[in-house]
């Protein structure tokens, strides 16, 4: 029972404040998306109408289901780019992987409106991509190739997502037992077939969770669709920034949010039914 | 054995990629010493002139100085927060255990944005002003599940009876936090900080819901992106930036190394 008290104690403070400005806000939300979308007295009233509103509202719903491919073929193309990247680390790289993984963080741990930025100088008409092209005959006049666009924007953030994504796959095959993969040589497997039937099977929890890692925030995403996007590059989560900033049009805002929230929760659902990595804080 | 030996493909796309990783930082770096006001290719000559204006730039020193006191402050409360949790969560069974962990990790798989313009919305509801301070109030809701994570994993490493130990010699329960588990998790709670600090440092779409008129670094950087004479000088700021944090980074590490190693494969 002594314990019972001392684990009250410790928990108790951080319980309360994630409650008190993580959930309550959530409910808040949920409340708010059922008032008027004006702002003065009649806001005081309850009403379906935003409900009605976005589900009638059919570019809301191509807007997100885009937003879900834009995010998907990130989150597919960073595994299949941070995959090989895990894997010489893990067993290629020897001694030095936890050295040759913690450099490729270090650009993560940099301003990440200003990494966001720079691509805006690599794919800008005066950028790195143009003058090169330029120089390589390529092209003959420079022209912004794929800035202000959807390519831009999965560029960009295929780049910011590739070293997160490595992180888990990294781990997962970390704890892979080598002997595994000697048995399977002895037993008569080929390299190519060690690998699809041994280790890639035994790293796809951290496959699985790289993916994710990707895709949730990527969903949500807003700035850099606002940076490198332009018209065509724009996301859901920009609509959502839209209904809060410019539109002041909080209660459809937050219907746009909760509808991206129970997406995720069923994304994150999913994930866990999947049977991988089931704990997301493993100790 | 003589052989020139080819590197496998694997290491090459290895330094590809980091090549590639490092580009946009380099062509930062490189512009920030570019004595031309637009960011574009030639380059026009190296100048200094940046980095000297930078600190009679008022605002943008004023929006560090809002960063640096935000970032101390919600990682402060972060690490405090995180390491109760962690404590709890390691050394004791409770009722609702679960319950717990699930909600201190959410906050890691929610949507910068949903967190951020829910927050707005309580705050205009119970009135509470938007500044700095509300903006560290959702750091410290971010910053948790990573100062949870470090923290913990510092915890298992050690065995519980060197609490136990210091009970027996006559210390209540408190006191042998203080004295013995907080001592040893020491480096933990200093990586901890500085991890939620470049987070909270570097954090912006749910910063620009709550800031107000207290612009953080990243808010402000982004609202001087729109004005290409005023680029240099953020690109400057931001060299400057990146080379701290990187340090700091190395050096959470570091210690983060430094706290793991002795009972790394004691059993929990």
């Amino acid at each position: 029972m002594e314990n019972r008290s001392r684990a009250a104690y410790l928990v108790g403070p951080p319980a309360l404040y994630l409650l008190l400005l993580f959930v309550l806000p959530l409910g808040i939300m949920a409340v708010f998306s059922f008032r008027v979308g004006t702002i003065g007295e009649a806001s005081r009233h309850f009403t379906l109408d935003n409900y009605i509103e976005f589900f009638q509202n059919t570019s809301y719903h191509r807007l997100l289901w885009r937003s879900g491919l834009i995010a998907f073929t990130i989150s597919a193309v960073s595994v299949l780019l941070a995959y090989p990247l895990a894997y010489f680390l893990v067993f290629i790289a020897g001694e030095r992987r936890v050295t040759l993984m913690t450099l490729i963080i270090i650009p993560t741990w940099t301003s990440y409106l200003l990494r966001i930025f720079a691509w805006k100088l690599i794919l800008g008409s005066q950028g790195l991509l143009n003058s090169l092209l330029l120089w390589l005959g390529v092209i003959e006049k420079a022209s912004p190739i794929l800035l202000y666009s959807r390519a831009a924007v999965v560029i960009t953030l295929i780049y910011v997502w590739v070293p997160f994504v490595a992180l888990p796959i990294f781990a997962s095959l970390e704890r892979i037992d080598r002997n595994l993969l000697e048995a399977a040589a002895d037993l008569g497997c080929k390299p190519l077939e060690a690998f699809l039937r041994v280790t890639l099977p035994l790293s796809l929890p951290g496959v699985i969770a790289g993916f994710m890692f990707a895709l949730i925030p990527t969903l949500g995403e807003f700035v850099t669709p606002l940076l490198v996007g332009g018209g065509q590059g724009s996301m859901y989560g920009n609509l959502i920034q839209d209904q809060f900033v410019r539109a002041l049009n909080w209660p459809m805002g937050s219907v746009m949010s909760l509808a991206m929230l129970i997406l995720v929760l069923l994304l994150i659902f999913v994930f866990l039914r999947a049977g991988t990595s089931t704990r997301l804080l493993e100790f | 054995m003589g052989r020139l030996r080819l590197p496998s493909p694997f290491t090459l796309y290895y330094w590809l990629v980091a090549a590639i990783l490092f580009l946009p930082i380099i062509l930062l770096i490189i512009f920030s010493f570019n004595s031309s006001i637009q960011l574009v290719f030639p380059l026009k000559g190296f100048t200094l002139k940046w980095y000297q204006q930078l600190f009679k730039s008022t605002e943008l020193l004023e929006a560090v100085r809002t960063s640096i006191l935000l970032g101390f402050g919600s990682s402060l409360v972060a690490t405090i927060l995180g390491a109760m949790g962690a404590i709890a969560m390691v050394r004791f069974d409770f009722p609702g255990k679960s319950l717990f962990v699930s909600m201190a990790a959410m906050p890691l798989v929610i949507p910068y944005v949903i967190l951020g313009v829910s927050l707005l919305i309580m705050f205009h509801q119970v009135g509470l002003p938007l500044s700095a301070f509300s903006a560290g109030l959702a750091h410290v809701v971010v910053s948790v599940p990573y100062a949870l994570l470090v923290i913990g994993s510092r915890l298992v490493g050690f065995p519980q009876n060197l609490e136990e130990a210091a009970m027996d010699l006559g210390c209540t329960y408190w006191e042998a936090l203080l004295r013995v588990t907080l001592p040893i998790s020491f480096p933990a709670l200093v990586a901890a900080f500085l991890i939620c600090f470049t987070i909270s440092f570097d954090e912006f779409a749910i910063a620009s819901f709550l800031v107000g008129t207290q612009p953080t670094l990243p808010v402000y950087l982004y609202s001087q992106l729109r004005f290409p004479t005023r680029l240099p000088l953020v690109v400057s700021m931001a060299s400057i930036l990146m080379t701290a944090s990187m340090i700091a980074i190395v050096l959470s590490e570091w210690l983060r190394r430094l706290g793991e190693t002795p009972h790394r494969r004691a059993k929990p």
